[in-house]
């Protein structure tokens, strides 16, 4: 299961192959052009199967073309194209086709054709199609005829194409050398545009020429090439020539001219620091940066202090706390936020089942500080050293559930759990999936009848979803993972990088990852779990509360969904949905709130800085949307130390 | 006292300047140190980007008092080293600046100052040494006058980045021709500024560079041990050529990327590194082109293009790779678009620096297509083919300034070495009559690249070689083979064969004349075995066809065959004695030419020893000699057969006709013939 899960989590191009030149390949690739989504834009791998004409034979993963026609004539041309287009992102893109093999005329012609380009051709006779030929070294440029431009090239040689996606031009090198511009008018927006309605045009004008492909096009029998993608390294120095351009991009970012408006620049600089300290509540920080710089903050030093005290209470993962002041310090805040405040119960939940959360750390001894917060909480709970012998006891078969704990009823769906997902190997105790359902369903569930489904997995989770009285369908969908958490696709509050959760711990005598090798659920307490599940109950009536106030909420579901997913493991911390667990995932709750405060103050809910670095990346994303290729050297991180 | 001193200098110009001038310089000599010291830092101030300052400063004579308190032992440290500086801002100004500078000894004084303990001091002399030997008007060897200096600079180099950075500056600066690069290399300025190289400041590690490529410059000894020498130099443990391509990579600054091209070409010039290798194939060579590109500026396209030409000048194969890299021969054709007729209009400030570089690009231009150029014809025709190439050419050979016109005739010469272009280009531009001009009244240097070129558009199928010679030629060459220079003499020679072959009497007669006798023995007893073989092969083509060898024999009979005694009986190689037997053979085919080899039994008698010389060459050309003597259709065959066979010349026929070598046996069997019939 945790295989499975591993495996999927990466996702894309791993996942395809893990042969070691797929690998290689991949490597290459994402080092050649880093701001390329691949996931949205893939990256040619190889020539395609299917856009070819049928005089074009492709063997050794589709990477090797030979002709197969019968060569009469230039009507016996055929052409084939990769598999996806040059993605601008690449900002400069670059393949190599090797000359297997001349044939009897060499009459090749290698470059770039759009979409739909007729594969009768060879590459540069037809419109949005551009080809260096080898039997005369001539470069056609959407034309019959061609134009002086090179050496011829024949067996053995090794030909380049290089499109520069930044100035729209095209080169070719032959054997390693640069032959010189080929195209200059490639068909791709040229430049960025002040006027909306320009770009807008050529933002149509891009969507109808550009995508330009890889293209190799054979005419006599006997002809063969292999295109080089990225799957060896290049003859020619390509990464040099990238450098030129970075430098050259970034050289015209740092000698950007910002005019006779100098002291306005200063003071705008110093507001986004003094603005971004204070937001983040680095309250002593802010106020030398304000005396140094002889400027004023805008917000009182308590009420810096009193973020930064509920932040810390967030990080450290005692949400109930957290929430708790925040109500105090800010009454009528989480009222009028049902949304945050849902997202912050949510993630309470989380915290129970890690054991950080306040509401559970009171069963255990280790938190002198909720122990004062909750004057009036239980006797101190067993200590975790002495269940050790239990859950070794009980666990010998299966070393990492550590389920010791947990109540009777937990225990056992547990532990059949467990033998269930290592059925495969060895199981000697396994209950049949359906004893298993039953069983947790005997517990509590009247209405999960209804999600008697087929597949195993599913049927785990409902075992312990029905706990909460789970009546809508939509739940039975298999756990899934969300690499970043529900709360960053939902809305743009800013995630602050910059916090480091064992500093802001360590006035805290424990930390629960620290001290025990062997994390449990809720501590590993058993009246802390208990209060657990009731908190789950809670969650999901004022779940139902909300949809009944404001409607449906997909995300509310979607954070419920996964919040609970996390019980359908034994071992929470190392399943799918595990993610959750990890303390930097308390981040963007903790922004979300920080946000929601200072919104309530009538201060910016966001930094400037962050501001103007979110519009940064925004701008990059749209320049590679759009075709603009210089977005690739000009990465926001290139600039962030 | 010298305040006593210079009181009447300054008296005399008192009136020229502003009094706030004089106050500085009269504060120089205030009696309290504490006040000259102030008075100076203020002199400081004063004169910073102030031309006119520094020249009434100069004027009141405010040197030549600096220069005394910064020589001063009992001057403070701070006051000599604000000195100093002063004296650095004052160099920074005008040439006349510098010059004043020098009259006043200044470097003596400087060099004199470095040997002081205190580092900021050493380093404002520095700084103030470096921004005058920088300037165009101070003779470097004023560096190299005492022995010390250098190896006192070289310890300096340890102290800080700024001596670093100036000590580099004025080695590579001051380092012209040989003399200077084995002093310095002798120094061990290789190991001492290698690990410059990788420096944190640009600057240091730029002025090291600078040091290599002016260092490794033509000068095989420094080029071979910045790769291997002895002892091999390390930096970060790299060898520097590794250093150097790094430095040449496309995100670096130009001037870095195109000075470590230069350090890589003088390396790969000098054998230390391969024509094929890599680094020369795939960094150097695309990196000079680059430099050639229109981006570039144009002090850095003319540094590129001439270095480019430097480094393919002799590989045929680096000369085929530039031609088709990134269009250089079409980029090339930019260089004679300067000064551009938008500059004149739009921009006097632009058309002056156009102006002043124009030269120097077509130069540059003209060198680089001279390089490439010079072994492959593919490469020749396009060249040939760029736009108005031919007329640029013309015109560069009537260029007032040398350079180009040099420039312009090794280009020529390169492409002159077409047949194809001999035929066609050549002809249709009538390039022959410029070429003629620069001939008359050149420098060596221009004269010998252009006789050159006429060689080869005085050959036989070149159309040009007629009217060439109407316009006076046949004298100019035989003036050049007078020249004290052997590269003249041999070209002058070398022009005359190239003349002589298949012409007709005339000329012949004209070249015999112009060349008179004397030269013509002069010449066959030149120390230089290439005159001496080209002098023959004149010979050679004077003596062919019966009627020319008998006349020729006729009047230079008797000098002809005591010259061609003497070679025979002298210590020459094989090819000159072949050559020399070939002229028999010649003069064995006249009808009255033979009776002077017949009646010359001294002749005869080396001939029949060259027939059993143990060289095949040289015994092929005696029989042919023979043949030439024995053959029956001619009048008094019989005669001559008979002598020979007395001679015993018969018997050496037979055993050659039994030879291994299918040309004497054939030869031998011919021969033989003769006597049967």
């Amino acid at each position: 299961m945790a295989d499975a899960g591993a495996g999927s989590l990466h996702g894309g191009d791993s996942a395809l192959s893990c042969l070691p030149e797929e690998q290689e390949l991949s490597q290459r690739l994402r080092r050649l052009y880093p701001a390329v989504n691949q996931e949205e834009t893939p990256l040619p791998r190889s020539w395609s199967p299917k856009d070819k004409y049928n005089y074009i034979g492709l063997s050794q993963g589709n990477l090797r073309v030979h002709y197969k026609g019968h060569g009469k004539n230039h009507k016996d041309a055929a052409s084939v194209r990769a598999t996806h287009p040059i993605p601008a992102a690449c900002g400069i893109y670059y393949f190599e086709v090797k000359i297997v093999s001349k044939g009897r005329d060499g009459y090749m012609g290698i470059g770039l054709s759009a979409q739909g380009v007729n594969m009768n051709r060879l590459p540069g006779w037809d419109k949005h199609s551009y080809g260096y030929h080898g039997d005369d070294g001539h470069s056609f440029c959407s034309s019959g005829t061609g134009q002086p431009y090179g050496p011829t090239f024949t067996t053995g040689d090794v030909i380049g194409c290089c499109v520069n996606l930044i100035n729209n031009t095209c080169f070719y090198t032959k054997n390693g050398h640069s032959l010189g511009i080929a195209f200059t008018d490639l068909p791709l927006p040229a430049m960025i545009s002040n006027q909306f309605m320009e770009l807008l045009q050529e933002y149509i004008q891009h969507l109808f020429k550009s995508n330009l492909y890889p293209t190799v096009g054979l005419q006599t029998p006997g002809e063969i090439v292999d295109a080089n993608f990225g799957q060896q390294p290049f003859v020619f120095d390509i990464e040099d020539y990238m450098r030129e351009w970075r430098a050259k991009i970034q050289g015209t970012i740092k000698r950007f001219p910002i005019g006779d408006r100098l002291g306005e620049w200063q003071a705008m600089l110093q507001n986004m620091v003094s603005s971004y300290l204070v937001h983040h509540g680095y309250c002593s920080t802010a106020a030398a940066f304000a005396r140094i710089t002889d400027t004023t903050i805008q917000e009182e030093q308590t009420s810096i202090k009193n973020r930064q005290r509920i932040q810390k209470l967030v990080l450290a993962g005692r949400v109930g706390e957290a929430i708790e002041a925040t109500q105090q310090l800010y009454p009528g805040l989480l009222e009028h936020n049902p949304n945050l405040l849902f997202m912050l119960k949510c993630r309470q939940f989380v915290e129970m089942v890690n054991g950080t959360d306040s509401e559970v750390r009171c069963f255990s001894a280790r938190s002198p500080r909720s122990q004062d917060s909750y004057p009036g909480s239980p006797n101190l709970s067993p200590r975790r050293g002495s269940n050790n012998s239990h859950v070794h006891s009980t666990g010998a078969d299966s070393p990492t559930c550590s389920n010791g704990v947990l109540s009777t009823k937990i225990k056992q769906s547990c532990s059949k759990y467990q033998a269930l997902s290592s059925s495969s190997s060895s199981s000697s105790s396994s209950s049949p999936s359906s004893v298993n359902y039953s069983e947790s369903n005997s517990t509590d569930s009247t209405k999960s009848q209804q999600h008697s489904s087929t597949s195993n997995q599913e049927t785990r989770h409902l075992a312990f979803l029905s706990f909460f009285y789970l009546s809508d369908s939509e739940m039975e969908m298999e756990a899934e993972h969300y690499p970043n958490g529900v709360l960053e696709n939902s809305s743009t509050r800013i995630m602050n990088g910059t916090y480091k959760h064992e500093e802001i711990l360590q006035t805290d005598e424990s930390s629960m990852e620290d001290n025990c090798p062997q994390r449990q659920l809720c501590g590993g307490n058993h009246a802390a779990t208990e209060r657990m599940i009731q908190f789950g109950r809670e969650l999901q009536t004022l779940s139902e509360q909300l949809c009944r106030e404001y409607g449906k909420n997909t995300m509310h579901k979607k954070m419920l969904q996964d919040a609970f997913s996390l019980l359908a493991y034994s071992d929470p911390w190392n399943c799918p949905v595990g993610q959750q667990l990890d303390p930097i995932q308390r981040e963007p709750v903790c922004a979300a709130l920080n946000s929601a405060i200072l919104e309530s103050q009538n201060l910016p809910k966001q930094p400037p800085l962050m501001l103007a670095l979110g519009q940064a990346s925004e701008c990059l994303r749209l320049m590679a949307r759009v075709g603009l290729g210089s977005c690739s050297f000009a990465r926001v991180d290139d600039y962030l130390h | 006292m010298a305040c006593v001193l210079e009181a009447p200098l300054r008296m005399s110009v008192l009136s020229e300047v502003t009094a706030s001038s004089r106050h500085y310089v009269d504060r120089l000599f205030d009696l309290d140190p504490q006040k000259v010291l102030q008075g100076v830092i203020d002199m400081k101030n004063a004169v910073i980007g102030n031309n006119k300052q520094k020249a009434n400063l100069i004027v009141l004579g405010a040197v030549p008092r600096l220069l005394y308190l910064l020589q001063q032992e009992t001057s403070s440290t701070e006051l000599r080293t604000e000195c100093a500086v002063v004296l650095g801002s004052l160099a920074m100004g005008t040439e006349n600046n510098v010059k004043s500078l020098l009259d006043c000894h200044i470097i003596p004084a400087l060099l004199q100052g470095l040997l002081s303990p205190d580092l900021k001091f050493i380093e404002a002399c520095l700084r103030c040494l470096r921004t005058i030997f920088i300037s165009p008007v101070t003779p470097e060897d004023l560096l190299y006058t005492d022995a010390t200096v250098i190896s006192h600079l070289m310890a300096l180099l340890s102290r800080s980045r700024y001596t670093q950075e100036y000590i580099c500056q004025i080695f590579s600066h001051c380092c012209k021709g040989p003399d200077h690069q084995t002093i310095l290399f002798n120094h061990g300025a290789v190991q001492n500024i290698a690990h410059l190289l990788v420096s944190t400041s640009y600057k240091v590690r730029m002025q090291a560079l600078k040091c290599f490529s002016v260092l490794a410059f033509e000068n095989p000894q420094v080029s071979m041990t910045l790769v291997n020498g002895k002892h091999k130099v390390l930096v970060d443990g790299e060898l520097l050529p590794q250093i150097f391509v790094k430095m040449l990579q496309r995100d670096k600054p130009v001037e870095m990327q195109l000075t470590s091209a230069k350090c890589l070409t003088s390396m790969c010039r000098a054998g230390a590194i391969r024509t094929d290798d890599s680094c020369i194939v795939l960094k150097t060579l695309p990196c000079l082109v680059r430099m050639c590109s229109k981006e570039r500026l144009l002090e850095e396209r003319v540094e590129g293009a001439e270095t480019l030409a430097y480094l393919i000048e002799t590989d045929v194969e680096l000369q085929r790779i530039a031609s088709i890299t990134d269009h250089l021969i079409v980029m090339l054709a930019d260089y004679f678009k300067y000064p551009s007729s938008v500059s004149a209009i739009t921009d006097i400030k632009r058309l002056d620096h156009d102006l002043k570089h124009a030269h120097e690009l077509r130069q540059a231009a003209f060198k680089l297509y001279a390089s490439l150029g010079a072994n492959d014809e593919d490469i020749r025709k396009k060249i040939i083919e760029t736009e108005n190439m031919m007329d640029r050419i013309v015109n560069g050979l009537s260029e007032s300034s040398i350079k180009v016109r040099l420039a312009a005739v090794r280009c020529l010469h390169s492409l002159s070495r077409s047949v194809q272009q001999l035929r066609t280009s050549f002809q249709d531009h009538a390039v022959w009559k410029p070429l003629m001009k620069v001939l008359q009244n050149a420098p060596n240097e221009i004269l010998v690249v252009a006789s050159s070129t006429l060689c080869n558009l005085l050959l036989e199928f070149s159309p040009s070689k007629e009217p060439i010679l109407e316009s006076g030629a046949i004298e100019l060459l035989c003036s050049l083979t007078q020249s004290e220079n052997l590269a003249l003499r041999v070209n002058g020679i070398w022009a005359l064969m190239n003349v002589a072959f298949q012409a007709e009497q005339k000329i012949k007669s004209d070249i015999l004349r112009g060349l008179s006798t004397e030269q013509l023995f002069q010449l066959l007893s030149d120390s230089d075995v290439n005159v001496l073989m080209k002098t023959l092969g004149l010979l050679r083509n004077l003596l062919s066809t019966r009627p020319h060898i008998d006349h020729i024999m006729s009047t230079h009979g008797k000098q002809i065959m005591q010259a061609v005694t003497l070679i025979l009986e002298g210590e020459h190689n094989i090819e000159v004695k072949e050559q020399t037997l070939c002229i028999l053979a010649n003069i064995a085919d006249g009808t009255t030419a033979k009776e002077l080899i017949m009646t010359n039994d001294d002749i005869l008698q080396k001939i029949k020893y060259y027939m059993s010389h143990s060289n095949a060459k040289l015994q092929l050309a005696a029989m042919f000699c023979i043949s030439n003597l024995v053959w029956n259709e001619e009048e008094g065959s019989q005669e001559r057969q008979d002598k020979l066979r007395d001679m015993g010349i018969v018997d050496i026929l037979h055993k050659l006709s039994q030879s291994s070598d299918p040309n004497l046996c054939d030869k031998a069997k011919t021969a033989l013939q003769q006597y049967l019939a």
